[in-house]
């Protein structure tokens, strides 16, 4: 792969994961308020989350599309405030995205299973 | 001190390390910041250096820091930018400093060229002309960002060429745009990979800066738009 197609297939996963996000946020953000609204508690939202498919699904998107915007975002900014760049900052971006897609996707399997 | 005839002028002096120095220019009638320069080279101050050639808003060499803001100073009048009576200029940011208020423009131009900003035409003298038609939608966003003088006022206002010095920035990228989008051009292909990534139309954060102060009222950051636009689709197909 050239580095003009890697560059810019990176930046497509940027927005395209902005775009997720801000689906995902809006509707995280609804079901905080509905949550609250309705004085629901641990046990009871585990009731609702537990066998949900749905929520499941929903939440692994959210996760993933985190994993993918954030750690490209930081890497735009170490490139510009710190000048950082080639295999380690690769690197330090895959390590971000672990970071994150790990614990995500495990907090997701925990109120599922 | 200055007056309703006077102007207090600071303009700095010598290369990276010199400092600002101090002038009073008497003050005229739509008088333009370019006009106090030559007053004070003509008749204070020899050893002045600065660069001009039209006066009229054609040729973008004269370019400079105005009050904290890059203008092209041929047009700029001084009672749009200094009502106090006060001036303040110095060279271009973002460029090596020759002296006093020149810059060199080098590293701009070069930029120009890594963005593939030369024509390569893909007849030759001996085909017919090529028939462009003014109302087709790529003469017309041709003509949206054509009339560029290459002053580097939208170089000195982008924030990005001063954090990533590898930047194209934005006028080298409107080149690019241009010519992407000229139907008698060969050379898209190499233009737009020449463009995309971290150095190129990708790193744009649509400040806007170049924008808001291009003298022609060229929107740069249209362009760079534009080519985020070509580039993304050229990847997803396999053409980059």
């Amino acid at each position: 792969m050239t580095e003009a197609r890697r560059q810019t297939l990176l930046w497509l996963a940027q927005r395209a994961s902005a775009a997720v996000l801000a689906v995902c946020v809006t509707a995280h953000l609804a079901t905080i308020f509905y949550v609250a609204r309705e004085h629901l508690g641990a046990a009871e939202i585990l009731d609702r989350t537990r066998g949900s498919w749905m929520l499941a699904m929903f939440y692994a998107v959210f996760v993933v599309a985190a994993a993918v915007h954030a750690p490209l975002g930081v890497r735009a900014i170490c490139e510009e405030w710190l000048g950082w760049r080639g295999r380690p900052l690769d690197r330090a971006t895959l390590v971000a995205a672990a970071l994150l897609l790990a614990p995500g996707l495990g907090a997701v399997w925990a109120v599922f299973a | 001190m200055s007056s309703d005839r006077t102007l207090e002028v600071s303009v700095w002096r010598g290369d990276v390390a010199g400092r600002f120095a101090a002038y009073r220019v008497p003050r005229h009638a739509n008088q333009t910041v370019l006009d106090v320069v030559i007053h004070i080279q003509r008749e204070l101050d020899p050893t002045l250096s600065y660069r001009f050639a039209c006066r009229v808003g054609v040729c973008g060499s004269c370019a400079m820091t105005v009050n904290g803001i890059a203008r092209w100073t041929c047009r700029t009048h001084v009672n749009k930018v200094a009502a106090d009576g006060r001036l303040e200029l110095a060279p271009l940011a973002h460029l090596p400093v020759i002296r006093d208020l020149v810059t060199d423009l080098r590293p701009f131009f070069d930029k120009w060229a890594r963005a593939g900003g030369r024509f390569q035409g893909k007849t030759t003298r001996h085909d017919p002309l090529a028939v462009v038609r003014p109302d087709a939608p790529e003469r017309r966003v041709v003509d949206a960002a054509i009339e560029c003088i290459g002053c580097a006022v939208c170089y000195a206002s982008c924030d990005l060429v001063a954090w990533r010095p590898d930047y194209l920035g934005p006028a080298a990228l409107n080149r690019a745009w241009t010519l992407v989008n000229d139907a008698r051009d060969g050379a898209r292909a190499e233009r737009l990979a020449a463009v995309a990534g971290d150095a190129g139309c990708h790193a744009c954060h649509t400040q806007m800066g170049c924008s808001k102060r291009c003298p022609k009222h060229l929107s740069p950051t249209v362009s760079i738009a534009g080519l985020k636009r070509l580039t993304a689709r050229a990847a997803w197909s396999g053409a980059l």
